[in-house]
């Protein structure tokens, strides 16, 4: 992009990002008049169906949750320059691996010793899940994104196989397994507010959400404060430059997706062991590719992503509450709003850019930028 | 089917408004990710709705869902707001009629596809092995090569009881039959890819396949026009899809989704409604095989015979129909 299009660092990831909403908003709205309804109306219904209530803010939360460990997977990889498409996979991989754990563990021991046990095996699983392309990506050089995408079918055909001929509990029509034991149950927020005596409305909204955030500062960690974060973030930007400075390119893409892997492995503890107390098809479902705009949107930084995972938890919320209440807004209309915010958050993030630098009054004062979150190479 | 729905977004603000109001009816229905407009199962279930509003004049409240969580979380804002029945479409959401109905013992709940063993609850389930029987018989008679295709949605248990089925019934009429046997896929896709059942149906064909069953959705719109196109007959599932091309469709498998949600918001209007289990078959009406002006030329009065006859037979038990089963 142009140097003529840099901003402060504030607008650049506040404002932008704000103006950028408000565009999508402002022509969700006018799909929803085209439709018949207020948009005002539908507006206000969206945004208190998902803020509004204890239990709304639960769902955004829960939902969020999911967009979190997702988010973050996708995030990782781009800073070593992949684009990982397959945490819809890895996920679902990923929670197959906790999943089992609670199976096997659930009734045997303590929360305290399935929970780490659950949250290794799913990072392990998804891990493993993302090895594959990775080690074609850094050693055959086939492209990622094609084999990710890949790996995300042959991941709904092992899944399906296992739910319908293994794991599922025998005389139902349902492929799912059996209910995990009581142990392996995260608990809810509202369970542990009513411990301590907060009233809570119910919601899936449990202890995966902490772990969520965890990683989160765990990722930050590891890419902006250590040699290895550093490394990824060269070899992502530039390889000749990483290799010139000792860095193994291809070790570094197969560790980043491991990473990315094991970051989207996490989903299930939040949808298997905190929500559904089974493992049942499908579960991600599309947690994985909402990942990517909320990393796109995030700008690929854990802050960034945490207040995007919320908005798209408060959109899929609020969203379904609409659906609920509105009838002529059914849940395609929902998609569409989804889909103008990612349009504009991702694939238009410039349009608003460059006129905003123009028309900004420290323009003149403003000096060359470090290379932020933006440059990173498409 | 566009014009109830718009009459419901005009007559939604009174429903919402007058909900308050204990005594007032209302009952709700959750599709499954299939979405209403299927075509095929759901479409059938909202249809039953929709006689329900014409007859009664009353609304039927409805939401479809995205994702798991939503199920339960549909249900119990159904039941805040004072449904007094609430129908759930599919046996994926028999865990979440099991965690609302135990929440809401009040509110009456019903089932279709699945089972949930709680008194205010209402299991309905089809013997879809019986309808597939009968089709699968009627395919071998038809068949001149005496070998058949069957062409499956999602590879679930559900859609092996269609395959089983019919794969008994032709062997039933001809034990030299051959049946191929494809699922579509194994995601939720599966139901919505007509161009790859039209694909399968054509690698059936080239094998020698002259009568093709779907049990698939939205897909099977494919594998019919492709056994149109062959100059094949194929057969139709769940709903009566004998009109989409006369003279090519053999029969239809039906499964009357409808008539059970009609009936159970119906029961439950009248205070005569039951929980429990429901086993709707053949003997019911529940499914069967369809015979109108579209597909008169195809089954010959010798093949509605034994058709009938074995339907008897069935009703009868003197003729067991194998139910597919998990382990």
């Amino acid at each position: 992009m142009s140097a003529s299009a840099k901003l402060p660092r504030w607008a650049e990831l506040g404002l932008l990002p704000l103006i950028n909403l408000a565009a999508a908003l402002i022509l969700s709205g006018v799909v929803v008049k085209i439709l018949g309804e207020s948009p005002w109306a539908a507006l206000k219904l969206l945004v208190s169906g998902a803020l509004g209530t204890q239990e709304g803010i639960g769902y955004t939360l829960y939902y969020a949750t999911n967009f979190i460990f997702t988010g973050l997977g996708v995030a990782v990889a781009y800073h070593a320059g992949l684009f990982n498409i397959g945490c819809e996979g890895q996920a679902y991989i990923g929670g197959l691996g906790s999943g089992l754990v609670a199976l096997w563990l659930g009734d045997r021991a303590p929360l305290l010793v399935v929970l780490p046990v659950a949250i290794m095996a799913g990072a392990a699983f998804g891990a493993a899940w993302a090895l594959i392309p990775a080690w074609l990506q850094a050693r055959r050089g086939s492209h990622i994104v094609i084999t990710t995408i890949m790996f995300n079918f042959i991941a709904a055909s092992l899944m399906t196989y296992l739910l319908v001929n293994v794991l599922i509990k025998p005389g139902q029509q349902s492929p799912e397994s059996r209910e995990f034991g009581a142990n392996a149950a995260l608990p809810a927020v509202h369970e542990v507010c009513a411990q301590v005596g907060i009233t809570f409305s119910p919601s899936p909204w449990n202890l995966a959400f902490a772990i969520a955030l965890l990683a989160a500062a765990l990722v930050w960690v590891l890419v902006w404060r250590t040699r290895w974060g550093y490394a990824l973030r060269v070899a992502g930007q530039n390889q000749s430059a990483a290799v010139y400075a000792g860095i193994s390119p291809s070790r570094i893409i197969i560790q980043a997706m491991l990473l990315s892997g094991a970051l989207a492995g996490c989903l299930g503890l939040n949808e298997l062991l905190g929500s559904q107390h089974r493992i049942l098809i499908d579960f991600p479902s599309g947690a994985g590719f909402v990942g990517i705009a909320v990393a796109l949107m995030g700008r690929n930084h854990p802050v960034g992503i945490l207040v995007a995972a919320v908005l798209f938890g408060a959109l899929a919320q609020g969203g379904s509450q609409l659906a609920f209440d509105l009838p002529k807004i059914n849940r395609d209309m929902v998609v569409v709003i989804q889909g103008l915010v990612i349009l504009f958050c991702g694939a238009l993030d410039n349009v608003f850019r460059a006129p905003l630098a123009k028309v900004w009054p420290g323009r003149l004062a403003r000096s060359p930028q470090p290379s932020g979150g933006t440059s990173v190479p498409r | 089917m566009k014009l109830p729905r718009f009459v419901s977004i005009l007559v939604a603000p009174v429903v919402f408004s007058t909900a308050v109001f204990a005594a007032d009816f209302a009952p709700a229905i959750i599709y499954d990710m299939g979405g209403k407009f299927d075509k095929s199962f759901n479409q059938s279930a909202s249809d039953g709705t929709v006689r329900f509003k014409k007859e009664t004049g009353i609304e039927v409240r409805e939401f479809e869902v995205t994702n798991a969580a939503q199920r339960e979380q549909a249900m119990t804002r159904f039941a805040q707001r004072g449904s007094q029945v609430i129908v759930a479409i599919g046996f994926s959401q028999a865990s979440a009629v099991e965690a609302a109905a135990k929440k809401f013992p009040n509110v009456k709940f019903a089932i279709i596809d699945g089972t949930v063993n709680l008194p205010n609850v209402q299991s309905i389930n089809f013997r879809e092995q019986e309808s597939s029987f009968l089709c699968g018989m009627a395919a071998a008679l038809a068949s001149k090569t005496g070998k058949l295709g069957f062409v499956g949605g999602m590879d679930i248990p559900l859609i092996r009881k269609f395959a089983q089925g019919y794969t008994d019934g032709a062997k039933f009429v001809n034990p030299q039959a051959e049946v191929f046997q494809n699922m579509t896929g194994t995601t939720a896709a599966a139901w919505n890819d007509p161009t790859k059942g039209g694909e399968l149906a054509k690698s059936q064909i080239g094998r020698g396949a002259d009568v093709i069953f779907h049990a698939s959705g939205n897909t099977g719109g494919g594998v019919m026009q492709a056994a149109k196109d062959a100059g094949k007959l194929s057969i139709g599932c769940d709903a009566n899809q004998n009109y989409l091309h006369p003279g090519s469709v053999l029969t239809s498998a039906v499964k009357r989704v409808d008539v059970a949600v009609y009936q159970t918001i119906m029961d439950a209007k009248n205070g005569t409604w039951k929980g429990g289990p429901i086993v709707l078959g053949l003997a019911e009406d529940g499914v069967g095989y369809s015979l109108d002006e579209h597909n008169r030329t195809l089954i010959t009065p010798a093949m509605e015979a034994t058709l009938a006859t074995a339907k008897a037979d069935i009703i009868s038990g003197k003729l067991k129909v194998a139910e597919y089963k998990v382990q």
